[in-house]
C-alpha cells in the first residue's frame, strides 16, 4: 500500500454519497429477499417436519450439507444457470438460510405448551387452523431468533457475490483491491456492519409489536 | 345425555385403556370419574368429545352417536377446561374466553361482549380482559380457563383435573365457586379427578374406576361411602368414610339441647348454679363469646370479668353439615358443639355422643326414602350402570 494513502478519505465519502446509497439499496435487496424466500419455504417445511417427525431428519440433513458447500463454489454452479444475475447469489444465499430458519420454525413449534394445544382441539380448531391461529403465533419469538441469526449472516455474505459481479456494497471491496486504496474497502465494510446492526435492531422491534405477551412476565395477585 | 355402550379402548401395544364400559350419565348433573391414574378415566372423557376414539362400542350424546358429527364442530359444542388451563399465551384473557364464539363465526363485538359477561361470572375484575394469561396467577388461570369453556353456552362441559394444579386454599375456592356456578347454569358436567374428596365434594354421581379401565361402581356419593360395592372401592373410598358420609347430613337435622348458656351479664353465682362445668358466655344478640370454665370462676362479680377460653368453632345450622357439627364438639373445650343460625346467635349445643345418634338416625331416615326413590325413578332418565340398576349396591361391579 502507499505509504502516503491515509486510511480514509473523506471527500471520496462525500463524492459518492448517491452511489453508495445505491449500493447499499443493492446490499438490502441481495442479503435480505433470501431470508424472506426462505421464511417463505421454512415455514411450510418446518410445519410438516413438526408434524411428520420421521422427516425432519432428512430435512436437517440435505440442509447442513448444503450450508457447508462454499458459497463461493455454490455461485459458480448457479452460474450456469442462472447467469451473472442476482438470482445467482439469492438462490444460494435462500438455501443457506435454510438450515437456521427450519430448525427453529420446528423448534418454536415444538415450543407450543400441550395443553394449549390440547386445549385448541378441546376448543374445536382444525388442525389447520390450529396452526395457523395458536402454534404459528406462539412459534413467533422462536422463529424470529432464527431470523436475526439468518438476515445477518446473509448481510455480510452478500459481499462474496462480487466474485460474479454481484455483491451489492462488495463491490468496493474488490474495487479498493484492485486500486489499492483502502477507503472504498473500509467504507463498504462499516456499511455492511451497520446494515446487518439495523436490521436486527428493527427485527427485535418487530418481535416486540409481534409478540406483546412473551413480555411482562408478572404475576399479579 | 350421554352414553357409553360397550365401550372399549384399546392400544396397539396392548394396553387396554378402557375395557367394555355401559354408563348413561345424567342430564343437568355433575358426574365424577376417578380413580387411580391409569384406569382410564381421562380416556373416557376424551372420547365423548372423540378426542380419543373407541376401538369398540359407541359413545351417544343425546342419542345421536357422536361420530356423525365432525369432530371440531362436536367439540365447539362441548366445553373443555383441562388441568393446566391451557390459556392461549398470545391471546387477551378477553379473546382466550371468546376463542369458540369465534370458532363458531359470531362477530367479534357480539363475542367479546359475551366473553366480558364470562369473566364476570367466574368473579374476575373486568380490567382483567385486556392483560395476557402469563399475568395471571395459577387460580385466575384456572377461571379464565372455565370461563373460556362456558362462553359459547354449551350444554356439556369437560372437566378434566381442573382444580389440581392448584394450592389447597385456591382449590378450594374454585370448587365451591364453581359449586355456585352450577347451582346457576345446570350444566351437564362430566369431571375427572383421582381425588376422592373432591369427587364426593362435586358430584351429584361417581363413577369409581380401577386399573385397567374397568368401572367398579356408579353410585350417588352417599351410597358410594355407604355402600361400597367391593374391597377396592372400600379402600379407594378410604378408612375415614364414616366421617365422610356425615357430609351429606345437614346440621340443622340434628337434635340440639340449650345447655349451660349465660349472658355476659349474668352473676358467677348463677354460673355456679347451672351445675356443669363449663358455660357458655353469650352477648345480648346471643351470639357466643366463649366458654367459661366454672372451677375457675372469681366469686362476686359478673361472667364479663372472666377470662374465657376461645370456642374453637361453632356450626351453623344453615349450610353447615354434621361433619361440622362433630369437628366443633372435638375442638370445644367443653366437648359441646355450638349451633348457631344466620345471625350468629346461639340455638343450642350437643356433645359428639349426641350428634352421632342423631346422625345415624338422619342416616337410617334418609337411606329408606332413597331406596324408595331410586325405585320409583329407574324409568326416568336417571343414571344407571349397564344393565342394572343404580340401585343396587355395587351394581357397577363387574
Amino acid at each position: 500500500m502507499n505509504d502516503d494513502e491515509p486510511l480514509i478519505r473523506w471527500q471520496w465519502i462525500a463524492d459518492h454519497t448517491a452511489e453508495l446509497a445505491d449500493y447499499t439499496g443493492i446490499h438490502l435487496r441481495l442479503g435480505l429477499l433470501p431470508v424472506l424466500f426462505g421464511l417463505i419455504i421454512s415455514v411450510p417445511l418446518g410445519i410438516l417436519c413438526h408434524r411428520w417427525r420421521w422427516l425432519y431428519p432428512p430435512v436437517l440433513t440435505v440442509s447442513n450439507i448444503m450450508y457447508s458447500v462454499p458459497s463461493l463454489a455454490l455461485f459458480m454452479i448457479f452460474v450456469r444457470y442462472t447467469g451473472l444475475t442476482e438470482q445467482t447469489v439469492m438462490i444460494p444465499l435462500t438455501l443457506y438460510t435454510l438450515s437456521v430458519l427450519v430448525p427453529n420454525v420446528v423448534d418454536g413449534l415444538a415450543s407450543v405448551p400441550e395443553p394449549v394445544r390440547l386445549a385448541a382441539t378441546a376448543m374445536g380448531f382444525g388442525a389447520v387452523r390450529r396452526v395457523i391461529q395458536v402454534e404459528l403465533p406462539i412459534a413467533v419469538p422462536v422463529v424470529i431468533a432464527g431470523v436475526r441469526v439468518a438476515a445477518v449472516s446473509s448481510i455480510s455474505l452478500v459481499a462474496v457475490g462480487q466474485l460474479i459481479g454481484q455483491g451489492g456494497l462488495g463491490y468496493y471491496i474488490t474495487r479498493g483491491l484492485q486500486l489499492d486504496f483502502p477507503t472504498p474497502i473500509l467504507t463498504a465494510i462499516v456499511l455492511i456492519m451497520l446494515l446487518a446492526l439495523a436490521t436486527d435492531a428493527l427485527l427485535v422491534l418487530a418481535q416486540r409489536l409481534l409478540t406483546p405477551w412473551s413480555r411482562n412476565k408478572v404475576t399479579s395477585a | 345425555m350421554i352414553r357409553f355402550d360397550a365401550v372399549s379402548k384399546n392400544y396397539p401395544n396392548g394396553t387396554t385403556a378402557v375395557d367394555e364400559l355401559s354408563l348413561e350419565l345424567a342430564e343437568g348433573g355433575i358426574t365424577v370419574l376417578v380413580g387411580p391414574s391409569g384406569c382410564g378415566k381421562t380416556t373416557t372423557l376424551r372420547m365423548i368429545n372423540r378426542m380419543v376414539e373407541p376401538t369398540a362400542g359407541t359413545v351417544s350424546l343425546r342419542g345421536r352417536d357422536i361420530r356423525e358429527v365432525n369432530a371440531p364442530e362436536l367439540r365447539r359444542g362441548i366445553g373443555y377446561v383441562i388441568q393446566h388451563a391451557g390459556l392461549f399465551p398470545h391471546r387477551t384473557v378477553l379473546d382466550n374466553i371468546a376463542t369458540v364464539p369465534m370458532l363458531l363465526g359470531w362477530n367479534k363485538k357480539k363475542a367479546r361482549t359475551r366473553a366480558a359477561e364470562l369473566l364476570e361470572l367466574v368473579g374476575l375484575p373486568a380490567e382483567m380482559a385486556k392483560r395476557y394469561p402469563n399475568q395471571l396467577s395459577g387460580g385466575q388461570q384456572q377461571r379464565v380457563g372455565v370461563a373460556r369453556a362456558l362462553c359459547a353456552d354449551p350444554p356439556v362441559l369437560l372437566m378434566d383435573e381442573p382444580f389440581s394444579a392448584v394450592d389447597p386454599i385456591v382449590r378450594a375456592e374454585l370448587q365451591a365457586e364453581f359449586i355456585r356456578l352450577q347451582k346457576e347454569l345446570h350444566k351437564t358436567i362430566v369431571f375427572v379427578t383421582h381425588d376422592i374428596d373432591e369427587a364426593i365434594k362435586l358430584g351429584d354421581n361417581i363413577a369409581v374406576f380401577r386399573t385397567g379401565g374397568k368401572l367398579a361402581q356408579f353410585d350417588t356419593p352417599e351410597r358410594l361411602l355407604a355402600h361400597p360395592a367391593d374391597d377396592f372401592v372400600a379402600d379407594f373410598v378410604g378408612q375415614d368414610r364414616g366421617i365422610r358420609r356425615l357430609s351429606f347430613v345437614n346440621a340443622a337435622e340434628l337434635p340440639l339441647r340449650d345447655g349451660p348458656v349465660l349472658p355476659a351479664t349474668a352473676p358467677v353465682a348463677q354460673a355456679r348454679a347451672a351445675d356443669e362445668p363449663w358455660v357458655l358466655v353469650v352477648d345480648e344478640g346471643r351470639r357466643p363469646l366463649g366458654w367459661a370454665s366454672v372451677a375457675e370462676l372469681a366469686d362476686g362479680g359478673t361472667l364479663a370479668d372472666a377470662s374465657l377460653t376461645p370456642l374453637g368453632h361453632t356450626f351453623s345450622l344453615v349450610g353447615d353439615s354434621a361433619r361440622a357439627a362433630l369437628d366443633s364438639a372435638l375442638l370445644s373445650p367443653a366437648r359441646l358443639a355450638v349451633g348457631v343460625d344466620a345471625e350468629g346467635a346461639v340455638v343450642g349445643v350437643a356433645d359428639a355422643c349426641e350428634l352421632s345418634a342423631g346422625t345415624t338416625a338422619v342416616q337410617a331416615a334418609a337411606g329408606e326414602q332413597a331406596s324408595t326413590e331410586a325405585e320409583s325413578a329407574s324409568s326416568e332418565s336417571r343414571a344407571t350402570v349397564g344393565k342394572t340398576s343404580a340401585d343396587t349396591p355395587g351394581g357397577g361391579d363387574r
